[in-house]
């Protein structure tokens, strides 16, 4: 299971405040952790905070900015769930599959989701408008089932819903709404 | 900051929110803020303002007050009656809440149950879910607000650190240690132990890392506590590194829980620009500072060698113990591992006094424990109570049951190292030794209910499948023997299974047990183990007859 986690982009460690000239991002990121020791993970966070994913010509620039073998940088991207190696699409569906989701039927939601998007977990849309995969625990346990998309999170959503779950992404508007419509037609 | 602007600051804050007839505070924690935590905050100061109002009442937000499944939730602390909670409410109710209920109590009425529109918000706080529960770590989530350092100092904030600095570093371990306090991270060792062992080697660099890696899948426990009072986990890792003489803080958090790195890093900022945290903590001369680092997603980096292998930059594998982190840890210095929890239980110790802690709870396990309660059951929410109350009491009294016609089955505390306890069990008191008899743990805090529809063979597989998953598979017994019980699961499930792959899941789990190297491996086998142990018949409903299977 891609157990990739979509929330990256809200993770506020990244933005090295204020670059004095528009300078290349990786360098400048580059810069701003090599004197710490250990920071490696920190400075792919930033990365991919960056660019959405860890690019193979991004990381071996980084590696030689940190002086970090390239080896040593897939060595951990591969090992964390966290990091992707591959572009994900615009909207970054994560349904959720902790223990409290799970039993309140994530894995129907899922399902539903990838007979709607044709897709199947962990995938995708061939226009790189959806990417759908599966979550450890978000620690929303309370809303379940959920899904977060691009790190918004969809709460008590009815496993059958996939369908108004796409509808409200593309409106960008909370899933409550959805719980109103389908309960006035 | 010199040690008396404490209480000047505090004095002040409590004026300024005693100026207000009314005060609300409305839940801003990553759940309420998905259903619009923040609008309604938004709203409802919009709808004072315009009312004129808001010289009047304060509206602010607030950590998690539990019952997520109801959110968002709003508590109104009013002069001259009792607090009340609003649930369930949206955006639009908002102005409701105003019209029907904060705009007569700020003219001179008594509201303490609201009828009309607001009537099926209401949540009265002497139920069993609110009343049964005792709020010790979670104390000021519902009061004040978690992004403002002088509502945490109002509420006693810091003045445990301010005890501990005029304590030497053996005398901060001797009071924990006398209040009985054991690491709620889930394995249950005396944290005063702990400090002491670290505190008796000799360094020039100590670290003390908090371990906000939650990674039980079902458990929110960690991450509500560094949403709603990150002031008290950062006072408490401050009384640590002086219990310890430790000279370096790390906070180690879940890059999954982006708004509890947020306010750590807020209240970290605040801290040091009130000279709490810095170079001259409190004007006591000695100084102490923190970074904050990210995890990637790895259930193993839970694991106190792990972590520390993640916070040096590398794979998060764990390696053999010993050395102790106490004794080799990061970067081979002397490192303390503790987990949020007990962190925040640090800073009320010592605010209060071991004697006070130590009055709560059994006879080993002292304290409070904050659950995560999740599943089948109808308040769906975080709760925090004395140890030794009973499973019944959390599940029926406080959780109230199923909410559906349905019965409960069983409960798994402990995440996927812990194990099912049935039913009929459920008198049992929760403590670290009564879990661990009933081939349980109390593990981090997740509870999670099952009903009668639900398959223990499933659930089991859930776990098993999780930790197969997120072995890191440095050793063989973990990464081999997952695996395999995985696979003899599987063919149980689909009906294939024979008699001996259940004698085989126990050889294998037993193997696992022993000789994994780290506690998720050790850990791992304990739910499938639990359920073959309460729930033998519905494994070997499914099992061939041996005579076919033979053939």
């Amino acid at each position: 299971m891609s157990t990739a986690i979509d929330v990256t982009t809200t993770v506020k460690v990244a933005a090295p405040k204020a670059a004095p000239a528009p300078k290349d991002e990786i360098l400048v990121i580059a810069q701003k952790w090599k004197k710490k020791r250990g920071s490696l993970i920190m400075a792919l966070h930033d990365l991919q905070g960056r660019l959405g994913f860890v690019p193979r010509e991004s990381a071996m620039k980084l590696g030689r900015a940190m002086d970090v073998p390239l080896a040593r940088i897939y060595e951990v991207v591969t090992f964390y769930n966290y990091f992707k190696l591959e572009a994900p699409g615009k909207y970054i569906i994560s349904v959720c599959t902790g223990t409290a989701c799970h039993i309140k039927g994530s894995g129907e939601l899922l399902k539903g989701l990838e007979k709607e998007l044709q897709v199947s977990e962990g995938q995708s849309t061939p226009d790189r408008e959806y990417h759908l995969q599966g979550v450890r625990c978000l620690g929303c346990c309370g809303l379940a089932p959920l899904a977060a998309v691009n790190g918004k999170v969809y709460g008590k959503l009815n496993t059958s819903e996939s369908h108004y779950l796409i509808e409200r992404i593309q409106e960008d508007k909370p899933m409550v709404v959805a719980h109103e419509e389908a309960a006035a037609e | 900051m010199k040690p008396e602007e404490l209480e000047i600051k505090a004095a002040a804050e409590k004026a300024k929110q005693q100026a207000f007839d009314v005060r609300l505070t409305c839940c801003s924690s990553t759940g309420c803020q998905s259903s619009g935590a923040a609008q309604i905050i938004t709203n409802l100061k919009a709808e004072l303002k315009a009312k004129q109002l808001d010289t009047k009442v304060q509206v602010t937000g607030t950590g998690c007050m539990g019952l997520c499944s109801k959110g968002p939730l709003i508590r109104m602390t009013a002069k001259n009656q009792k607090d009340v909670l609003f649930s369930d409410i949206k955006p639009e109710t908002a102005v409701t809440v105003v019209d029907e209920v904060v705009a007569p109590i700020v003219g001179g009425a008594t509201i303490e149950r609201p009828t009309g529109a607001l009537e099926t918000h209401f949540l009265d706080l002497d139920e069993p879910f609110f009343a049964m529960q005792d709020r010790v770590v979670l104390e000021n989530n519902g009061r004040s607000d978690p992004e403002k350092l002088e509502e945490y100092l109002a509420h006693g904030g810091y003045q445990g650190l301010r005890r501990a600095l005029t304590m030497s570093a053996e005398e901060i371990c001797k009071e924990l240690l006398d209040s009985g306090l054991r690491g709620r991270g889930g394995a249950g060792f005396p944290t005063g132990l702990k400090w002491d062992l670290t505190r008796k080697v000799q360094s020039d660099v100590k670290y003390v890392i908090c371990n906000g890696d939650e990674g039980d899948p079902g458990a929110f426990m960690d991450r509500s506590v560094l949403e709603g009072d990150p002031h008290a986990v950062i006072e408490g890792m401050l009384i640590a590194a002086r219990a310890m003489n430790a000279t370096n803080g790390i906070f180690y958090i879940r890059a999954e829980y982006p708004l509890a790195v947020e306010r750590i890093e807020k209240a970290l900022r605040q801290a040091r620009t009130a000279g709490l945290v810095g170079k001259n903590v409190l004007d006591s001369g000695w100084g102490f500072d923190f970074e904050v680092r990210l995890g990637a997603g790895a259930f193993v980096c839970g694991e106190e060698t792990a972590l520390i292998a993640s916070v040096e930059g590398k794979r998060g594998t764990p390696r053999p113990r010993p050395p102790f982190p106490a004794v080799k840890g990061l970067w081979n210095q002397p490192t303390c591992v503790n987990n949020v929890e007990t962190l925040a239980n640090v800073s009320r110790i010592l605010l209060r006094g071991a004697a006070w802690f130590a009055s709560k709870g059994t006879e080993k396990s002292k304290g409070t424990k904050v659950f995560a309660l999740t599943g089948k059951i109808k308040n769906n929410g975080l709760v925090e109570v004395p140890m030794g109350i009973t499973l019944r009491q959390i599940v029926e009294t406080i959780g109230g049951g199923t909410g559906t016609e349905r019965k409960i089955k069983a409960i798994q505390t402990g995440g996927p190292s812990g194990g099912m306890i049935p039913e009929h069990q459920f008198d049992t008191p929760v403590s670290y030794e009564h879990l661990q008899q009933l081939g349980s743990m109390m593990g981090s805090g997740g509870l999670i209910v099952i009903d009668d529809k639900d398959s223990v063979i499933e659930l089991a597989r859930f776990y098993l499948d999780f930790c197969v998953d997120e072995s890191c598979g440095k050793c063989a017994p973990c990464r081999i023997g997952g695996t395999q019980i995985l696979k003899m699961l599987d063919r149980i499930e689909d009906g294939t299974g024979t008699l001996e792959d259940v004698r085989k899941i126990r050889k294998v789990a037993k193997a696992m047990q022993k000789a994994s190297l780290c506690a998720l491996g050790q850990t791992a086998p304990n739910p499938i183990l639990s359920a073959l142990k309460h729930f033998e018949s519905e494994f070997t409903e499914r099992l061939q007859p041996v005579a076919t299977a033979k053939a």
